[in-house]
């Protein structure tokens, strides 16, 4: 039912297909463009819905896979890798018993790495939902970590 | 208006707001009121003050005092001593103001000192208001574009020699000139705001410090070519730019400078923001038009250009955002006053944005041809700590390494010759004496497989096969043969993969091995 009220926001044309992922993805409960969001939108806008699995698939924002209530997304690009992304990466897999692409079992965070999020002035830095952080030490992630899930 | 004893600078932008800027200001606004200040101090939003990782920074007028990491519990007795007696907090006071930083009132109209074109209102003005932005002179350079001809403003950008700032380098106003005489209608503008060079963060500091600078180089620009529609693509991920700009939008909607019949002067133009979902190769213009049209941001074979078929089909130009930001003050300045500053080959300044291990990383502006030398030790306080410099990388993942031998080389298109693409993205990325160059080149490489868009084979391979064989010598398990499979791969890469995203990882692997081959080495078998 929110499908269709999500899709009724936009013009059926499919230069809004990215907006309608965008939108259909942040208001699915498991944060994923799910078969049933690609179906509505292929439907919608009058194309296989293998044209629009395969655009979902190409972007980093879109995730074809379920994923946890929250989202982590570590920068792994040379400036955050040159002032230390690799050992937080280590440590984030170690606190979360997760690898990259996983969902903790409570389904609290899922971790994910990402290209370049242009706040290298502060790396290594990460994203945690829409929230940039930098700065980051094992200490400062905790922090970040426990906040989130005292949130809830 | 009322008449104030100071003014509040706060910076609002990605990194502050992370640091609690918004929670500071709410402080700050509610402390003052109750020291009864209220109308003798004024608090003002600004972009980015050119210093990164700080946490909260503010300015204060006319004293022209810098407070960085400012926290909540700080406020109290900011005020106190500060507005309320007079006497600077000297534990808060940025004790490293590098030169570009200090912009005195009294010099602002001073370029030669302070060469700040494109930087010039960015963390002096608020840039969520469309007021300040034209008290400072702003649209000014519309209203005089619309009293030329199209051609001649396109004569003018041409005579100042203004090149692309996104990386390919080509000249502005010949880009213009070919989608202006391109058969088709209707034309588009497009600015490309597709920030994805690791490094880079130069175009979100123009939208979230100045986001009016771009609508009104857009505006010249649609004019100059004959487009009604304008739009901006960035990157998903940043949402303050994003935010900000769609107000800057609307704003310029209100007072006419948007829209039908823009200052009653009979052209029409609109613009709309669309937002990427995370591509680096949408960096490219025809994979931005790709993606624009809703699909995967695989390249487009070119010819035919975007200038005579780009989006729907239809004559584009795609612009860069800090090149836009660079036309506004070309039409009300003049192309003479624009060759003023830079080399004869390459005018203008460029905004750099340096980081990595130096003592104040942050973002500046500065002539073309500075060198790396006066950038990283004049500017950005030198190499943290004092260590020795080993290297820099120069333009990203997809730029040079580059060694203490390049330091005095003068950074212009003409003088970077083979390495001129990578000074579009303006990032310098500094490496103190203890890093390790296979990690760094390791994280290029990985970099690229990630953001292989799959369309062409050199590129989709390649880029797999170099990530492997570059974590087999992090691992100390590669070979000498390794190492020259590697160049040869990327070689390879350079002749015959699709789109610039292949071709471009030949230059940190061979520029690796220029610098640090010895380093390298010592890693194999």
């Amino acid at each position: 039912m929110y499908r269709e009220l999500i899709l009724k926001k936009f013009k059926p044309s499919v230069e809004n297909l990215l907006y309608i992922l965008h939108d259909l993805q942040d208001n699915n409960p498991q944060k994923y463009v799910a078969p049933e969001d690609i179906r509505v939108s292929a439907d919608y806008l009058n194309v296989p819905y293998s044209f629009v699995h395969s655009v979902a698939g190409f972007y980093t924002m879109f995730s074809l896979k379920p994923r946890g209530r929250n989202i982590i997304r570590l920068c792994e690009s040379p400036p955050c890798h040159l002032m230390g992304s690799e050992s937080l990466l280590e440590y984030l897999k170690g606190t979360l018993k997760i690898n990259v692409g996983e969902t903790t079992k409570d389904g609290m965070f899922t971790l994910e790495l990402t290209s370049c999020l242009g706040i290298c002035g502060v790396a290594p830095a990460m994203m945690l939902n829409e929230e940039m952080h930098g700065n980051l030490t094992p200490e400062r992630v905790d922090d970040i970590l426990n906040k989130r899930r005292e949130e809830i | 208006m009322n008449l104030v004893r100071n003014h509040l600078l706060i910076s609002i932008d990605a990194g502050t707001i992370m640091a609690g800027a918004r929670a500071v200001e709410e402080a700050l606004i509610k402390e003052i009121a109750k020291q009864g200040l209220s109308d003798e101090i004024s608090v003002l939003e600004t972009g980015n003050i050119g210093v990164t990782g700080q946490g909260v920074i503010i300015v204060i007028y006319p004293e022209g005092i810098y407070y960085a990491n400012v926290t909540v519990d700080d406020i109290p007795q900011l005020v106190e001593e500060h507005l309320l007696k007079g006497r600077p907090l000297k534990k808060l006071i940025l004790s490293e103001v590098p030169k570009q930083y200090i912009i005195k009132k009294e010099k602002t109209g001073l370029f030669k000192e302070q060469p700040r074109i494109v930087l010039k209102n960015s963390g002096i003005i608020n840039p969520e208001s469309i007021d300040e932005y034209i008290a400072s002179g702003g649209y000014e350079a519309v209203a005089k574009a619309f009293t030329m001809k199209p051609e001649v403003v396109i004569e003018e950008v041409k005579h100042s020699g203004l090149v692309g700032r996104g990386g390919a380098g080509f000249l502005t106003g010949m880009k213009w000139d070919f989608a202006r005489k391109a058969p088709g209608d209707p034309k588009y503008f497009i600015c490309n705001a597709d920030e994805g060079e690791p490094g880079t963060f130069k175009d979100r500091l123009i939208l979230e410090g100045d986001p009016h600078k771009l609508i009104e180089g857009m505006i010249i620009g649609g004019y100059s070519v004959g487009a009604n529609y304008g739009f901006v693509y960035i990157r998903g991920e940043y949402a303050l730019s994003i935010e900000r700009l769609e107000k800057a939008i609307a704003q310029a909607r209100e007072y006419g400078l948007l829209g039908d019949n823009i200052l009653e002067c009979g052209f029409s133009f609109d613009i709309n923001v669309m937002k990427g979902a995370g591509a680096y190769v949408c960096g490219e213009e025809t994979a931005l038009i790709e993606s624009m049209e809703g699909k995967r941001g695989h390249p487009r074979y070119k010819p035919p250009f975007p200038v005579t078929e780009g989006f729907r089909g239809k004559p584009t130009v795609v612009n860069n955002v800090e090149t836009l930001a660079n036309v506004p003050e070309i039409i009300v300045h003049g192309a003479l006053w624009f060759r003023g500053y830079g080399t004869e080959k390459s005018p203008g300044t460029k905004v750099f944005t340096i980081i990595g291990h130096v003592s104040t990383p942050g973002l500046i502006e500065a002539e073309m041809g500075t060198t790396l030398r006066d950038i990283i030790f004049e500017y950005a306080g030198g190499v943290k700590g004092g260590k020795r410099f080993k290297g820099a990388l120069v333009g990203g993942a997809a730029g040079a390494f580059v060694g203490p031998d390049m330091l005095d080389v003068p950074m212009d298109f003409a003088n970077l010759k083979e390495y001129a693409a990578v000074l579009g993205s303006g990032a310098i990325l500094v490496m103190d004496e203890d890093t390790d160059i296979v990690g760094m080149l390791k994280s290029v490489l990985h970099f690229f497989k990630h953001e292989s868009c799959g369309h062409c084979v050199p590129c989709r391979l390649g880029t797999a096969q170099l990530s492997k064989i570059i974590d087999r010598i992090a691992a100390s398990k590669g070979t000498k043969e390794d190492v020259d499979t590697m160049l040869k791969i990327s070689d390879v890469m350079r002749d015959t993969s699709f789109c610039p995203l292949g071709q471009s990882l030949y230059l940190p692997i061979s520029s690796s091995l220029k610098y640090f081959k010895d380093e390298i080495m010592a890693r194999v078998q």
